[in-house]
Protein backbone atom coordinates (compact mmCIF):
# COMPACT_ATOMS: atom_id res chain seq x y z
CA UNK A 1 0.00 0.00 0.00
CA UNK A 2 2.62 2.49 1.11
CA UNK A 3 4.85 1.37 -1.74
CA UNK A 4 2.32 2.12 -4.42
CA UNK A 5 1.59 5.43 -2.75
CA UNK A 6 5.26 6.38 -3.01
CA UNK A 7 5.44 5.22 -6.60
CA UNK A 8 2.84 7.79 -7.55
CA UNK A 9 5.16 10.52 -6.29
CA UNK A 10 8.28 9.20 -7.94
CA UNK A 11 6.67 8.73 -11.36
CA UNK A 12 4.26 11.59 -11.89
CA UNK A 13 1.40 10.89 -14.24
CA UNK A 14 2.20 12.01 -17.78
CA UNK A 15 0.97 15.52 -18.43
CA UNK A 16 -2.10 15.26 -20.56
CA UNK A 17 -1.87 18.01 -23.12
CA UNK A 18 -5.54 18.87 -23.07
CA UNK A 19 -5.41 19.32 -19.32
CA UNK A 20 -2.24 21.39 -19.26
CA UNK A 21 -3.90 24.79 -19.04
CA UNK A 22 -6.29 25.66 -16.25
CA UNK A 23 -9.95 25.42 -17.22
CA UNK A 24 -10.36 29.20 -16.88
CA UNK A 25 -7.61 29.84 -19.44
CA UNK A 26 -9.13 27.23 -21.72
CA UNK A 27 -12.56 28.75 -21.52
CA UNK A 28 -11.24 32.23 -22.29
CA UNK A 29 -9.27 30.96 -25.30
CA UNK A 30 -12.24 29.01 -26.68
CA UNK A 31 -14.44 32.06 -26.18
CA UNK A 32 -11.96 34.32 -27.99
CA UNK A 33 -11.58 31.89 -30.90
CA UNK A 34 -15.29 31.24 -31.32
CA UNK A 35 -16.23 34.91 -31.10
CA UNK A 36 -13.55 35.85 -33.63
CA UNK A 37 -14.81 33.31 -36.16
CA UNK A 38 -18.45 34.17 -35.39
CA UNK A 39 -17.91 37.91 -35.72
CA UNK A 40 -15.83 37.81 -38.89
CA UNK A 41 -17.34 34.83 -40.72
CA UNK A 42 -20.68 33.61 -39.36
CA UNK A 43 -22.30 37.05 -38.89
CA UNK A 44 -21.48 38.28 -42.42
CA UNK A 45 -22.78 35.03 -43.94
CA UNK A 46 -26.02 35.29 -41.96
CA UNK A 47 -26.33 38.94 -42.99
CA UNK A 48 -26.20 38.02 -46.71
CA UNK A 49 -29.37 35.95 -46.30
CA UNK A 50 -31.03 38.46 -43.95
CA UNK A 51 -30.54 41.26 -46.48
CA UNK A 52 -31.58 39.12 -49.44
CA UNK A 53 -34.82 38.08 -47.70
CA UNK A 54 -35.50 41.52 -46.25
CA UNK A 55 -38.57 42.04 -48.45
CA UNK A 56 -39.79 38.49 -48.16
CA UNK A 57 -39.43 35.33 -50.19
CA UNK A 58 -41.44 36.70 -53.12
CA UNK A 59 -39.06 39.59 -53.73
CA UNK A 60 -36.12 37.26 -53.21
CA UNK A 61 -37.14 34.84 -55.95
CA UNK A 62 -38.29 37.66 -58.23
CA UNK A 63 -34.76 39.12 -58.01
CA UNK A 64 -33.26 35.75 -58.89
CA UNK A 65 -35.55 35.32 -61.90
CA UNK A 66 -34.43 38.52 -63.62
CA UNK A 67 -33.06 37.57 -67.06
CA UNK A 68 -29.81 39.43 -66.39
CA UNK A 69 -29.24 37.49 -63.18
CA UNK A 70 -29.93 34.22 -64.96
CA UNK A 71 -27.56 35.01 -67.84
CA UNK A 72 -24.87 36.03 -65.31
CA UNK A 73 -25.41 32.72 -63.52
CA UNK A 74 -25.07 30.87 -66.85
CA UNK A 75 -21.80 32.63 -67.74
CA UNK A 76 -20.43 31.92 -64.26
CA UNK A 77 -21.32 28.25 -64.72
CA UNK A 78 -19.66 28.01 -68.13
CA UNK A 79 -16.54 29.82 -66.87
CA UNK A 80 -16.27 27.64 -63.78
CA UNK A 81 -16.64 24.39 -65.69
CA UNK A 82 -14.07 25.43 -68.31
CA UNK A 83 -11.55 26.59 -65.70
CA UNK A 84 -11.96 23.43 -63.64
CA UNK A 85 -11.62 21.13 -66.68
CA UNK A 86 -8.55 22.95 -68.03
CA UNK A 87 -6.79 23.09 -64.68
CA UNK A 88 -7.72 19.52 -63.80
CA UNK A 89 -6.32 18.15 -67.06
CA UNK A 90 -3.10 20.12 -66.90
CA UNK A 91 -2.93 19.93 -63.14
CA UNK A 92 -2.78 16.14 -63.44
CA UNK A 93 -0.09 16.35 -66.13
CA UNK A 94 1.94 18.91 -64.18
CA UNK A 95 1.66 17.08 -60.85
CA UNK A 96 2.65 13.84 -62.59
CA UNK A 97 5.72 15.46 -64.16
CA UNK A 98 6.79 17.17 -60.94
CA UNK A 99 6.28 14.32 -58.51
CA UNK A 100 7.31 11.25 -60.50
CA UNK A 101 10.40 12.57 -62.27
CA UNK A 102 13.52 14.40 -61.14
CA UNK A 103 14.76 17.19 -63.37
CA UNK A 104 16.67 20.44 -63.19
CA UNK A 105 14.70 23.59 -62.49
CA UNK A 106 11.95 21.75 -60.63
CA UNK A 107 11.89 24.27 -57.78
CA UNK A 108 11.68 27.13 -60.25
CA UNK A 109 8.78 25.37 -61.96
CA UNK A 110 6.96 24.93 -58.65
CA UNK A 111 7.46 28.58 -57.74
CA UNK A 112 6.18 29.70 -61.15
CA UNK A 113 3.11 27.53 -60.70
CA UNK A 114 2.39 29.22 -57.36
CA UNK A 115 2.74 32.69 -58.81
CA UNK A 116 -0.93 33.27 -59.72
CA UNK A 117 -1.87 32.84 -56.05
CA UNK A 118 0.42 35.67 -55.00
CA UNK A 119 -0.39 38.08 -57.84
CA UNK A 120 -3.14 40.64 -57.28
CA UNK A 121 -6.26 39.65 -59.25
CA UNK A 122 -6.29 43.06 -60.88
CA UNK A 123 -2.75 42.47 -62.18
CA UNK A 124 -3.92 39.08 -63.46
CA UNK A 125 -6.64 40.77 -65.46
CA UNK A 126 -4.31 43.48 -66.73
CA UNK A 127 -1.79 41.04 -68.23
CA UNK A 128 -4.49 39.57 -70.46
CA UNK A 129 -5.56 43.02 -71.61
CA UNK A 130 -1.92 43.71 -72.52
CA UNK A 131 -1.80 40.45 -74.53
CA UNK A 132 -5.18 40.27 -76.22
CA UNK A 133 -6.56 43.82 -75.94
CA UNK A 134 -6.88 46.19 -78.91
CA UNK A 135 -3.40 47.65 -78.32
CA UNK A 136 -2.05 44.33 -77.07
CA UNK A 137 0.46 41.96 -78.68
CA UNK A 138 -2.13 39.74 -80.33
CA UNK A 139 -4.84 42.39 -80.60
CA UNK A 140 -4.34 43.18 -84.31
CA UNK A 141 -4.20 39.51 -85.36
CA UNK A 142 -7.33 38.69 -83.38
CA UNK A 143 -9.34 41.57 -84.82
CA UNK A 144 -8.25 40.67 -88.37
CA UNK A 145 -9.92 37.31 -87.86
CA UNK A 146 -12.92 38.87 -86.17
CA UNK A 147 -12.10 37.23 -82.83
CA UNK A 148 -12.70 38.95 -79.54
CA UNK A 149 -11.03 37.85 -76.32
CA UNK A 150 -11.05 40.94 -74.10
CA UNK A 151 -14.51 42.22 -73.18
CA UNK A 152 -15.82 38.80 -74.24
CA UNK A 153 -16.29 35.41 -72.57
CA UNK A 154 -12.92 33.92 -73.75
CA UNK A 155 -11.05 36.62 -71.81
CA UNK A 156 -13.13 35.92 -68.72
CA UNK A 157 -12.34 32.22 -68.99
CA UNK A 158 -8.61 32.85 -69.55
CA UNK A 159 -8.36 35.20 -66.56
CA UNK A 160 -10.23 32.69 -64.39
CA UNK A 161 -7.93 29.85 -65.49
CA UNK A 162 -4.92 32.01 -64.59
CA UNK A 163 -6.22 32.83 -61.12
CA UNK A 164 -7.17 29.22 -60.31
CA UNK A 165 -4.13 27.70 -62.05
CA UNK A 166 -2.26 26.47 -58.93
CA UNK A 167 -5.21 25.09 -56.97
CA UNK A 168 -5.41 21.58 -58.45
CA UNK A 169 -1.65 21.13 -58.83
CA UNK A 170 -0.98 22.18 -55.23
CA UNK A 171 -3.39 19.55 -53.94
CA UNK A 172 -2.05 16.81 -56.20
CA UNK A 173 1.73 17.21 -55.87
CA UNK A 174 2.01 16.25 -52.16
CA UNK A 175 -0.37 13.29 -52.59
CA UNK A 176 1.43 12.00 -55.68
CA UNK A 177 4.83 12.44 -54.02
CA UNK A 178 3.65 10.52 -50.96
CA UNK A 179 2.57 7.61 -53.18
CA UNK A 180 6.05 7.20 -54.61
CA UNK A 181 6.72 5.28 -57.84
CA UNK A 182 6.93 1.66 -56.63
CA UNK A 183 3.34 0.75 -57.44
CA UNK A 184 3.60 2.15 -60.97
CA UNK A 185 6.89 0.34 -61.54
CA UNK A 186 5.35 -2.90 -60.31
CA UNK A 187 2.40 -2.46 -62.68
CA UNK A 188 4.73 -1.79 -65.61
CA UNK A 189 6.77 -4.91 -64.77
CA UNK A 190 3.57 -6.95 -64.74
CA UNK A 191 2.93 -5.78 -68.30
CA UNK A 192 0.49 -2.90 -67.93
CA UNK A 193 0.56 -0.18 -70.59
CA UNK A 194 1.20 3.44 -69.68
CA UNK A 195 -2.51 4.33 -69.84
CA UNK A 196 -3.48 1.32 -67.76
CA UNK A 197 -0.98 2.34 -65.10
CA UNK A 198 -2.36 5.87 -65.10
CA UNK A 199 -6.06 4.86 -64.94
CA UNK A 200 -5.74 1.90 -62.60
CA UNK A 201 -2.86 2.83 -60.30
CA UNK A 202 -2.03 6.54 -60.28
CA UNK A 203 -5.53 7.98 -60.52
CA UNK A 204 -7.18 5.92 -57.75
CA UNK A 205 -4.29 6.77 -55.43
CA UNK A 206 -4.78 10.50 -55.81
CA UNK A 207 -8.60 10.38 -55.83
CA UNK A 208 -9.00 12.61 -52.77
CA UNK A 209 -6.42 15.11 -53.98
CA UNK A 210 -8.47 15.50 -57.16
CA UNK A 211 -11.68 15.95 -55.17
CA UNK A 212 -10.16 18.68 -52.97
CA UNK A 213 -8.53 20.40 -55.91
CA UNK A 214 -11.71 20.47 -57.96
CA UNK A 215 -13.74 21.82 -55.02
CA UNK A 216 -11.23 24.60 -54.30
CA UNK A 217 -10.86 25.42 -57.97
CA UNK A 218 -14.59 25.69 -58.61
CA UNK A 219 -15.19 27.78 -55.49
CA UNK A 220 -12.52 30.24 -56.52
CA UNK A 221 -13.51 30.23 -60.21
CA UNK A 222 -17.18 31.02 -59.64
CA UNK A 223 -16.32 33.88 -57.30
CA UNK A 224 -13.40 35.52 -59.08
CA UNK A 225 -13.99 39.24 -59.22
CA UNK A 226 -10.90 41.42 -59.65
CA UNK A 227 -9.35 39.66 -62.65
CA UNK A 228 -12.68 39.12 -64.39
CA UNK A 229 -13.71 42.69 -63.73
CA UNK A 230 -10.72 43.98 -65.72
CA UNK A 231 -11.32 41.82 -68.80
CA UNK A 232 -15.11 41.72 -68.83
CA UNK A 233 -16.19 45.19 -69.95
CA UNK A 234 -19.40 44.73 -67.92
CA UNK A 235 -21.74 44.19 -70.84
CA UNK A 236 -25.02 43.15 -69.28
CA UNK A 237 -26.41 39.84 -70.34
CA UNK A 238 -23.23 39.13 -72.36
CA UNK A 239 -20.05 39.41 -70.28
CA UNK A 240 -21.43 39.75 -66.77
CA UNK A 241 -20.58 36.98 -64.36
CA UNK A 242 -22.61 36.62 -61.18
CA UNK A 243 -20.09 38.42 -58.92
CA UNK A 244 -19.92 41.31 -61.41
CA UNK A 245 -23.70 41.39 -61.56
CA UNK A 246 -23.80 41.62 -57.75
CA UNK A 247 -21.51 44.65 -57.97
CA UNK A 248 -23.67 46.38 -60.59
CA UNK A 249 -26.88 45.82 -58.62
CA UNK A 250 -25.22 47.05 -55.45
CA UNK A 251 -23.86 50.19 -57.09
CA UNK A 252 -27.35 50.91 -58.45
CA UNK A 253 -28.68 50.78 -54.89
CA UNK A 254 -30.71 47.64 -55.68
CA UNK A 255 -29.47 46.23 -52.39
CA UNK A 256 -32.07 43.52 -51.92
CA UNK A 257 -31.53 42.16 -55.45
CA UNK A 258 -27.75 42.35 -54.99
CA UNK A 259 -27.94 40.31 -51.80
CA UNK A 260 -30.36 37.83 -53.35
CA UNK A 261 -27.82 37.19 -56.13
CA UNK A 262 -25.01 37.16 -53.56
CA UNK A 263 -26.87 34.55 -51.52
CA UNK A 264 -26.69 32.13 -54.47
CA UNK A 265 -22.91 32.47 -54.49
CA UNK A 266 -22.86 32.15 -50.70
CA UNK A 267 -24.85 28.90 -50.83
CA UNK A 268 -22.44 27.54 -53.45
CA UNK A 269 -19.41 28.45 -51.36
CA UNK A 270 -20.98 26.95 -48.22
CA UNK A 271 -21.59 23.76 -50.23
CA UNK A 272 -17.96 23.79 -51.40
CA UNK A 273 -16.63 24.11 -47.86
CA UNK A 274 -19.04 21.50 -46.49
CA UNK A 275 -18.25 18.98 -49.24
CA UNK A 276 -14.54 19.51 -48.72
CA UNK A 277 -14.87 18.73 -45.02
CA UNK A 278 -17.12 15.73 -45.62
CA UNK A 279 -14.61 14.43 -48.18
CA UNK A 280 -11.83 14.92 -45.65
CA UNK A 281 -13.65 12.89 -42.99
CA UNK A 282 -14.43 10.16 -45.47
CA UNK A 283 -10.81 10.05 -46.64
CA UNK A 284 -9.65 9.84 -43.04
CA UNK A 285 -12.09 7.10 -42.08
CA UNK A 286 -11.22 5.14 -45.25
CA UNK A 287 -7.58 5.36 -44.23
CA UNK A 288 -8.14 4.22 -40.64
CA UNK A 289 -10.33 1.29 -41.74
CA UNK A 290 -7.61 0.26 -44.19
CA UNK A 291 -5.05 0.41 -41.39
CA UNK A 292 -7.28 -1.65 -39.09
CA UNK A 293 -7.49 -4.37 -41.68
CA UNK B 1 6.19 17.20 -69.59
CA UNK B 2 6.18 19.29 -72.76
CA UNK B 3 2.45 19.69 -72.34
CA UNK B 4 2.93 20.97 -68.80
CA UNK B 5 5.54 23.50 -69.81
CA UNK B 6 3.48 24.63 -72.79
CA UNK B 7 0.43 25.20 -70.64
CA UNK B 8 2.45 26.98 -67.95
CA UNK B 9 4.03 29.18 -70.63
CA UNK B 10 0.68 30.01 -72.22
CA UNK B 11 -1.25 30.74 -69.04
CA UNK B 12 1.38 32.14 -66.67
CA UNK B 13 4.75 33.00 -68.23
CA UNK B 14 3.62 34.66 -71.46
CA UNK B 15 1.10 37.00 -69.79
CA UNK B 16 3.47 38.02 -67.01
CA UNK B 17 6.33 38.66 -69.42
CA UNK B 18 4.00 40.82 -71.51
CA UNK B 19 3.57 42.95 -68.40
CA UNK B 20 7.30 43.23 -67.72
CA UNK B 21 8.14 43.95 -71.38
CA UNK B 22 5.46 46.62 -71.56
CA UNK B 23 7.00 48.28 -68.51
CA UNK B 24 10.51 47.96 -69.99
CA UNK B 25 9.33 49.62 -73.21
CA UNK B 26 8.25 52.67 -71.21
CA UNK B 27 11.85 53.63 -70.40
CA UNK B 28 13.17 54.14 -66.87
CA UNK B 29 12.18 57.81 -66.51
CA UNK B 30 8.56 57.34 -67.58
CA UNK B 31 8.31 54.17 -65.49
CA UNK B 32 9.65 55.89 -62.39
CA UNK B 33 7.31 58.83 -62.89
CA UNK B 34 4.28 56.56 -63.28
CA UNK B 35 5.25 54.20 -60.46
CA UNK B 36 6.09 56.88 -57.88
CA UNK B 37 3.65 59.77 -58.38
CA UNK B 38 2.27 61.08 -55.06
CA UNK B 39 -1.16 59.47 -55.56
CA UNK B 40 0.46 56.12 -56.34
CA UNK B 41 2.83 56.38 -53.37
CA UNK B 42 -0.13 57.12 -51.09
CA UNK B 43 -1.88 53.99 -52.40
CA UNK B 44 1.20 51.79 -51.78
CA UNK B 45 1.53 53.11 -48.26
CA UNK B 46 -2.17 52.52 -47.54
CA UNK B 47 -2.05 49.00 -49.02
CA UNK B 48 1.08 48.18 -47.02
CA UNK B 49 -0.21 49.53 -43.72
CA UNK B 50 -3.63 47.91 -43.92
CA UNK B 51 -2.18 44.57 -45.10
CA UNK B 52 0.35 44.54 -42.25
CA UNK B 53 -2.28 45.42 -39.66
CA UNK B 54 -4.72 42.80 -40.94
CA UNK B 55 -1.98 40.16 -41.04
CA UNK B 56 -1.08 40.95 -37.41
CA UNK B 57 -4.72 40.72 -36.28
CA UNK B 58 -4.93 37.36 -38.03
CA UNK B 59 -1.57 36.38 -36.57
CA UNK B 60 -2.90 36.74 -33.03
CA UNK B 61 -6.46 35.48 -33.45
CA UNK B 62 -5.59 32.87 -36.07
CA UNK B 63 -3.07 31.40 -33.66
CA UNK B 64 -5.67 31.21 -30.89
CA UNK B 65 -8.19 29.60 -33.27
CA UNK B 66 -5.64 27.00 -34.44
CA UNK B 67 -4.62 26.28 -30.82
CA UNK B 68 -8.20 25.83 -29.64
CA UNK B 69 -9.12 23.67 -32.65
CA UNK B 70 -6.19 21.32 -32.08
CA UNK B 71 -6.08 21.11 -28.29
CA UNK B 72 -9.47 21.67 -26.67
CA UNK B 73 -12.71 19.82 -27.14
CA UNK B 74 -15.75 22.10 -27.31
CA UNK B 75 -19.24 21.94 -28.79
CA UNK B 76 -19.52 23.15 -32.38
CA UNK B 77 -15.83 22.57 -33.08
CA UNK B 78 -16.41 21.04 -36.51
CA UNK B 79 -18.53 24.01 -37.54
CA UNK B 80 -15.84 26.48 -36.46
CA UNK B 81 -13.25 24.39 -38.29
CA UNK B 82 -15.30 24.50 -41.49
CA UNK B 83 -16.14 28.20 -41.16
CA UNK B 84 -12.42 29.01 -41.14
CA UNK B 85 -12.25 27.88 -44.80
CA UNK B 86 -15.20 29.97 -45.91
CA UNK B 87 -13.31 33.19 -46.71
CA UNK B 88 -11.37 31.21 -49.35
CA UNK B 89 -14.58 30.02 -50.98
CA UNK B 90 -16.83 33.05 -50.58
CA UNK B 91 -16.63 35.38 -53.59
CA UNK B 92 -14.80 38.56 -52.58
CA UNK B 93 -17.55 40.79 -53.99
CA UNK B 94 -20.06 39.12 -51.68
CA UNK B 95 -17.75 39.66 -48.71
CA UNK B 96 -17.31 43.26 -49.81
CA UNK B 97 -20.99 44.18 -50.01
CA UNK B 98 -21.98 42.37 -46.82
CA UNK B 99 -19.14 43.84 -44.74
CA UNK B 100 -19.98 47.29 -46.07
CA UNK B 101 -23.64 46.84 -45.15
CA UNK B 102 -22.72 45.63 -41.65
CA UNK B 103 -20.13 48.33 -40.95
CA UNK B 104 -21.78 51.29 -42.73
CA UNK B 105 -23.08 53.97 -40.35
CA UNK B 106 -26.59 52.46 -40.61
CA UNK B 107 -25.49 48.81 -40.27
CA UNK B 108 -25.59 46.55 -37.19
CA UNK B 109 -21.91 46.82 -36.35
CA UNK B 110 -21.42 50.28 -37.85
CA UNK B 111 -24.06 51.86 -35.60
CA UNK B 112 -22.49 50.43 -32.45
CA UNK B 113 -18.99 51.46 -33.47
CA UNK B 114 -20.11 54.93 -34.49
CA UNK B 115 -21.56 55.41 -31.01
CA UNK B 116 -18.01 54.80 -29.77
CA UNK B 117 -16.76 57.35 -32.27
CA UNK B 118 -15.11 54.80 -34.60
CA UNK B 119 -15.61 55.10 -38.35
CA UNK B 120 -15.06 51.75 -40.05
CA UNK B 121 -16.79 51.82 -43.44
CA UNK B 122 -15.35 54.30 -45.96
CA UNK B 123 -12.21 54.68 -43.79
CA UNK B 124 -8.89 52.79 -43.57
CA UNK B 125 -10.31 50.72 -40.67
CA UNK B 126 -12.86 49.28 -43.11
CA UNK B 127 -10.07 48.10 -45.40
CA UNK B 128 -8.45 46.33 -42.43
CA UNK B 129 -11.76 44.62 -41.58
CA UNK B 130 -12.09 43.33 -45.16
CA UNK B 131 -8.47 42.13 -45.22
CA UNK B 132 -8.85 40.38 -41.86
CA UNK B 133 -11.82 38.51 -43.34
CA UNK B 134 -9.99 37.32 -46.47
CA UNK B 135 -6.84 36.46 -44.48
CA UNK B 136 -8.40 34.30 -41.72
CA UNK B 137 -7.69 30.87 -43.29
CA UNK B 138 -3.99 31.44 -43.91
CA UNK B 139 -2.63 31.65 -40.35
CA UNK B 140 -5.01 29.00 -38.99
CA UNK B 141 -4.30 26.50 -41.78
CA UNK B 142 -0.53 27.07 -41.58
CA UNK B 143 -0.26 26.61 -37.81
CA UNK B 144 -2.89 23.87 -37.34
CA UNK B 145 -1.11 20.90 -39.01
CA UNK B 146 2.22 21.67 -37.33
CA UNK B 147 0.54 21.92 -33.94
CA UNK B 148 -1.22 18.61 -34.59
CA UNK B 149 2.05 16.86 -35.34
CA UNK B 150 3.86 18.28 -32.32
CA UNK B 151 4.78 15.31 -30.14
CA UNK B 152 3.51 15.34 -26.58
CA UNK B 153 6.73 13.91 -25.13
CA UNK B 154 8.76 17.12 -25.55
CA UNK B 155 6.26 19.06 -23.47
CA UNK B 156 6.04 16.22 -20.96
CA UNK B 157 9.81 16.17 -20.65
CA UNK B 158 9.86 19.93 -20.01
CA UNK B 159 7.07 19.60 -17.44
CA UNK B 160 8.80 16.74 -15.61
CA UNK B 161 11.98 18.85 -15.51
CA UNK B 162 10.00 21.47 -13.61
CA UNK B 163 9.04 24.01 -16.29
CA UNK B 164 5.72 25.74 -15.72
CA UNK B 165 3.08 26.00 -18.42
CA UNK B 166 4.10 29.46 -19.64
CA UNK B 167 7.76 28.46 -19.87
CA UNK B 168 6.82 25.36 -21.84
CA UNK B 169 4.70 27.43 -24.20
CA UNK B 170 7.33 30.12 -24.76
CA UNK B 171 10.41 27.91 -24.93
CA UNK B 172 9.17 24.60 -26.33
CA UNK B 173 5.93 25.05 -28.26
CA UNK B 174 6.40 28.52 -29.74
CA UNK B 175 9.84 27.98 -31.33
CA UNK B 176 8.65 24.91 -33.22
CA UNK B 177 5.55 26.74 -34.46
CA UNK B 178 7.41 29.89 -35.49
CA UNK B 179 8.17 29.03 -39.16
CA UNK B 180 4.58 27.91 -39.76
CA UNK B 181 3.20 30.98 -38.04
CA UNK B 182 5.45 33.27 -40.11
CA UNK B 183 4.39 31.46 -43.29
CA UNK B 184 0.76 32.10 -42.39
CA UNK B 185 1.47 35.76 -41.67
CA UNK B 186 3.31 36.18 -44.97
CA UNK B 187 0.51 34.48 -46.92
CA UNK B 188 -2.13 36.65 -45.24
CA UNK B 189 -0.04 39.75 -45.92
CA UNK B 190 0.53 38.87 -49.58
CA UNK B 191 -3.16 38.20 -50.07
CA UNK B 192 -4.05 41.49 -48.36
CA UNK B 193 -1.67 43.48 -50.51
CA UNK B 194 -3.33 42.36 -53.74
CA UNK B 195 -6.92 42.07 -52.53
CA UNK B 196 -9.44 43.99 -54.57
CA UNK B 197 -13.01 42.69 -54.50
CA UNK B 198 -13.76 42.84 -50.81
CA UNK B 199 -12.00 46.19 -50.32
CA UNK B 200 -13.46 48.40 -53.06
CA UNK B 201 -16.94 48.39 -51.57
CA UNK B 202 -15.97 49.22 -47.99
CA UNK B 203 -13.03 51.58 -48.64
CA UNK B 204 -14.83 54.61 -50.04
CA UNK B 205 -11.99 54.94 -52.58
CA UNK B 206 -10.97 58.55 -51.95
CA UNK B 207 -7.70 59.39 -53.78
CA UNK B 208 -4.78 59.85 -51.34
CA UNK B 209 -6.92 58.66 -48.42
CA UNK B 210 -8.64 55.32 -48.95
CA UNK B 211 -7.49 54.28 -52.43
CA UNK B 212 -5.57 50.99 -52.47
CA UNK B 213 -2.94 50.17 -55.11
CA UNK B 214 -4.97 47.49 -57.02
CA UNK B 215 -7.89 49.94 -57.30
CA UNK B 216 -5.58 52.56 -58.75
CA UNK B 217 -4.60 50.09 -61.49
CA UNK B 218 -8.29 49.70 -62.25
CA UNK B 219 -8.83 53.47 -62.34
CA UNK B 220 -5.90 53.96 -64.74
CA UNK B 221 -7.27 51.22 -67.01
CA UNK B 222 -10.66 52.91 -67.11
CA UNK B 223 -8.85 56.05 -68.31
CA UNK B 224 -6.98 53.98 -70.94
CA UNK B 225 -3.70 54.81 -69.16
CA UNK B 226 -2.21 51.37 -69.83
CA UNK B 227 1.35 52.51 -69.03
CA UNK B 228 0.39 53.94 -65.65
CA UNK B 229 -1.49 50.75 -64.81
CA UNK B 230 1.43 48.60 -65.96
CA UNK B 231 3.94 50.50 -63.82
CA UNK B 232 1.93 49.94 -60.62
CA UNK B 233 1.26 46.33 -61.59
CA UNK B 234 4.99 45.64 -62.02
CA UNK B 235 5.70 47.03 -58.55
CA UNK B 236 2.96 44.82 -57.06
CA UNK B 237 4.24 41.82 -59.02
CA UNK B 238 7.78 42.36 -57.74
CA UNK B 239 6.53 42.47 -54.14
CA UNK B 240 4.45 39.33 -54.73
CA UNK B 241 7.41 37.41 -56.18
CA UNK B 242 9.64 38.48 -53.28
CA UNK B 243 7.09 37.24 -50.79
CA UNK B 244 6.57 34.00 -52.64
CA UNK B 245 10.30 33.26 -52.49
CA UNK B 246 10.33 34.22 -48.80
CA UNK B 247 7.38 31.91 -48.07
CA UNK B 248 8.97 29.03 -50.02
CA UNK B 249 12.18 29.52 -48.01
CA UNK B 250 10.21 29.45 -44.75
CA UNK B 251 8.40 26.29 -45.76
CA UNK B 252 11.65 24.58 -46.60
CA UNK B 253 13.00 25.68 -43.20
CA UNK B 254 9.99 24.35 -41.33
CA UNK B 255 9.96 21.02 -43.19
CA UNK B 256 13.69 20.61 -42.49
CA UNK B 257 13.04 21.27 -38.80
CA UNK B 258 10.19 18.81 -38.87
CA UNK B 259 12.53 16.21 -40.36
CA UNK B 260 15.18 16.92 -37.72
CA UNK B 261 12.67 16.31 -34.90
Amino acid sequence: MSLSHQAVHVFPLPVSRAGAESSAVRRVLVFVAVSFVALFVAVPVAAVFAEGLRRGAGAYFAALRQPETLSALWLTGVTTVSAVLANLLFGLAAAWAVSKFAFRGKNLLLTLMDLPLAVSPVVAGLVFVLLYGKQGWFGPILSEHGLKVIFAPPGIILATIFVTFPLVVRELVPVMEACGTEQEEAALLLGATGWQVFWRVTLPNVKWGIVYGVILCSARAMGEFGAVSVVSGHIRGVTNTLPLHVEILYNEYQFQAAFAAASVLTILSLLAVASRHVAEWRAKSAETSRKDR
Amino acid sequence: MGLTLGYLAFIVILPLSALVLKAAAMGPAAFAAAATSPRVMASYSLSLKTAVLAALVNGVFGFVVAWVLVRYPFPGKKVVDALVDLPLALPTAVAGIVLTTLYAPGGWAGKALLALGVHVAFAPAGIVVALVFVGIPFVVRSVQPVLENLEADVEEAAASLGADRLQIFLRVVLPSLLPAWLTGLALAFARGLGEYGSVVFIAGNLPMKTEIAPLLIMTKLDQYDYEGATAIAVVLLAVAVTFLLFINGLQRLSSRRGAAV
